[in-house]
């Protein structure tokens, strides 16, 4: 649409105010973190920058730990997702067999399971194998999802057929072809489901909180909450400096693969 | 009698042709098993095993570790529906969804068409909008603690310099469970907004054209092209929108803990404090089992509709 000055000065308008009022409360967060609690506690503005607040909540708490547990979890799972659901994708567009419309529909039918009707049974299995407070029983329960399966699915579909053909000639296996022309071909979905896997994964907060009961795998979400809790004594410049650093890693991922987010969850979404 | 040999070689062939296909038919159904079973296995474990032991757990009395003790039939079930508290969290979920899904659909509509205008620098404000899918529900609750902090809060600072009186935004309860809506809102709009672009951005740039040259005004064409066009992608996005208040959690763990007097108590914070506070497993999976059913009967609704709109288009 060709826009008038005075209707693309609106759109401006709006836009802004918008922005503002959305980025409202993370600016908030990120600013508060850089006062001193007395201006935090007498309600002015920013008279002084300190970095105490990061200091403090990096010395004061094992905010070192739970970030280094978070990146592995979230790697993990993410890796985890991409090998399963290539695979199965692979599977689904590839291989022709009995049964396979069928084992569809159960996939399908994965997605109508929210994990928290299924969190007891859940957290049970991991008790009694003795999972608790490990990477695994933190990991392994999201490495298969339905969502990425599809997501792949629908970008192998575009992969001409005549390609296996051809490679089935010269006598390569499924296997390798799946590993030498399929995967490569299809990187930017699996960069965009990445994106996706790790987001969700950083962000996760039930089941850390119930899978976790010490330090040692424990999440920088559920450090978060800590940290809310023990700081009671209105200690925001510290809470905040914590949730900053929480959210920095995801934004930046954001920021990065925001058109191919945008892409493969319309994409998956909508088929 | 010359013919027999003949015939006898054809039937071998087929016989040999029969037996070659039936190894190739098998030969691919094993390698398909092997592509698809790691997903399976762990479908199985993590999401199938588990929602049958819900189902029959919520049929019986259990210890504290979880091992069923007395079998109990519908018990569970019928007091369920007689706990004033599990109904008043079935309630505040319902209203839940309804001060949570429409503005949150409405807004980012309103985003998602203000960004999808080619104008310079657009791509920043698309980010902007976009970017609270990065933010944790940890971190979001956070900042909305602070500015529903009753003395301290930025909102009621500003309801004082106009003269108003300050609110008690998580401890009233006639406040409370809006103000968990505004934070979820807050959070929900990024993914929002990015599916409704997608869906804008897919319309053919051409209905609009031959709509301009009949002279037609902005809101005309949106109401005659984006939003109908647009409709397939809204109603998923209102489906998701509504599963997903429905699995509610984080925020009512940090802003209220379910109160006050549970008036922010949703369901599944209801079966969280069953069954990891309370220990009462049995009660738990059967309110489980009920957010099992209302999430399936969701996902059938938007399978059932979005089929449907396949035709349309």
């Amino acid at each position: 649409m060709i826009l008038s000055t005075g209707q693309k000065l609106l759109f401006y308008v709006l836009l802004i105010i918008s922005a503002l009022l959305l980025a409202g409360p993370a600016i908030m967060a990120i600013v508060m973190s850089f006062m001193t609690n007395q201006d935090i506690l007498t309600g002015s503005l920013p008279t002084k920058f300190t970095i105490e607040n990061y200091i403090a909540a990096f010395n004061g708490f094992p905010l070192t730990e739970y970030l280094f547990n978070s990146f592995i979890v979230s790697f993990v799972i993410m890796l985890g997702q991409l090998i399963l659901s290539s695979l199965a994708a692979y599977a689904f567009v590839f291989i022709e067999f009995k049964g396979r419309d069928l084992l569809f529909y159960l996939f399908i039918a994965t997605m109508m399971v929210p994990f928290e009707a299924s969190i007891i049974p859940n957290f049970h299995l991991i008790r009694d194998l003795d999972w608790i407070d490990t990477y695994p029983g933190l990991t392994i329960p999201f490495f298969a999802t339905a969502f990425g399966t599809f997501l792949l699915r629908q970008n192998f579909k575009g992969i001409p057929k005549e390609l296996r053909e051809a490679s089935q000639i010269i006598g390569m296996g499924d296997f390798k072809f799946f590993l030498t022309v399929v995967l490569p071909v299809s990187r930017t979905s699996l960069v965009t489901l990445g994106i996706y896997g790790f987001l969700t994964a950083w962000n996760m907060y039930l089941w850390p909180l119930l899978a976790t009961t010490n330090d040692t795998v424990r999440t920088v979400q559920i450090g978060l909450k800590q940290l809310q809790t023990q700081e009671q004594l209105n200690e925001w410049g510290v809470i905040m400096a914590g949730a900053v650093i929480v959210i920095i890693p995801t934004l930046i991922l954001l920021f990065l693969g925001q058109k191919k987010l945008q892409k493969g969850l319309t994409e998956g979404a909508v088929k | 009698m010359s013919m027999n040999p003949t015939l006898e070689t054809n039937e071998t062939y087929m016989y040999q042709f029969e037996r070659v296909k039936k190894s190739a038919r098998m030969k691919s159904f094993i390698k398909g098993m092997l592509f698809l079973f790691p997903s399976i296995l762990l479908f199985s474990v993590f999401v199938f095993y588990p929602m049958f032991k819900t189902i029959y757990l919520s049929f019986y009395l259990t210890d504290a570790k979880g091992s069923t003790t007395v079998f109990v039939g519908l018990e569970n079930y019928l007091n369920m529906f007689t706990n004033p508290i599990f109904l008043q969290s079935i309630k505040n979920t319902f209203l839940f969804v309804f001060y949570t899904v429409p503005p949150t659909v409405l807004i980012s509509l309103f985003l998602a068409i203000l960004a999808n205008e080619n104008l310079r620098g657009i791509g920043l404000f698309r980010t902007i909008y976009s970017s609270t899918i990065g933010i944790s529900v940890a971190a979001a609750s956070v900042f909305w603690l602070y500015l529903f902090n009753p003395t301290m809060g930025l909102l009621n600072k500003f309801l004082e310099a106009f003269g108003g009186e300050p609110v008690g935004w998580l401890t009233d309860p006639a406040w409370a469970l809006l103000s968990v809506s505004v934070t979820t809102i807050w959070m929900n709009i990024g993914f929002t907004f990015l599916i409704l672009l997608g869906g804008l951005q897919s319309i053919d740039r051409s209905l609009y054209e031959s709509a301009e040259v009949e002279g037609s005004g902005y809101f005309y064409k949106l109401r005659r092209i984006t939003i109908p066009m647009l409709s397939p992608t809204l109603f998923f996005v209102i489906t998701v929108s509504m599963i997903n208040s429905f699995q509610t959690f984080g925020q009512i763990d940090i802003l209220t803990q379910g109160g006050p007097a549970n008036e922010t108590s949703l369901i599944v914070y209801s079966i969280y404090r069953e069954a990891f506070v309370n220990y009462q497993f049995g009660s738990a999976s059967a309110q489980a089992v009920v957010l099992f059913i209302l999430i399936l009967v969701m996902t059938v609704i938007q399978f059932k509709l979005g089929e449907r709109r396949v035709h349309y288009q």
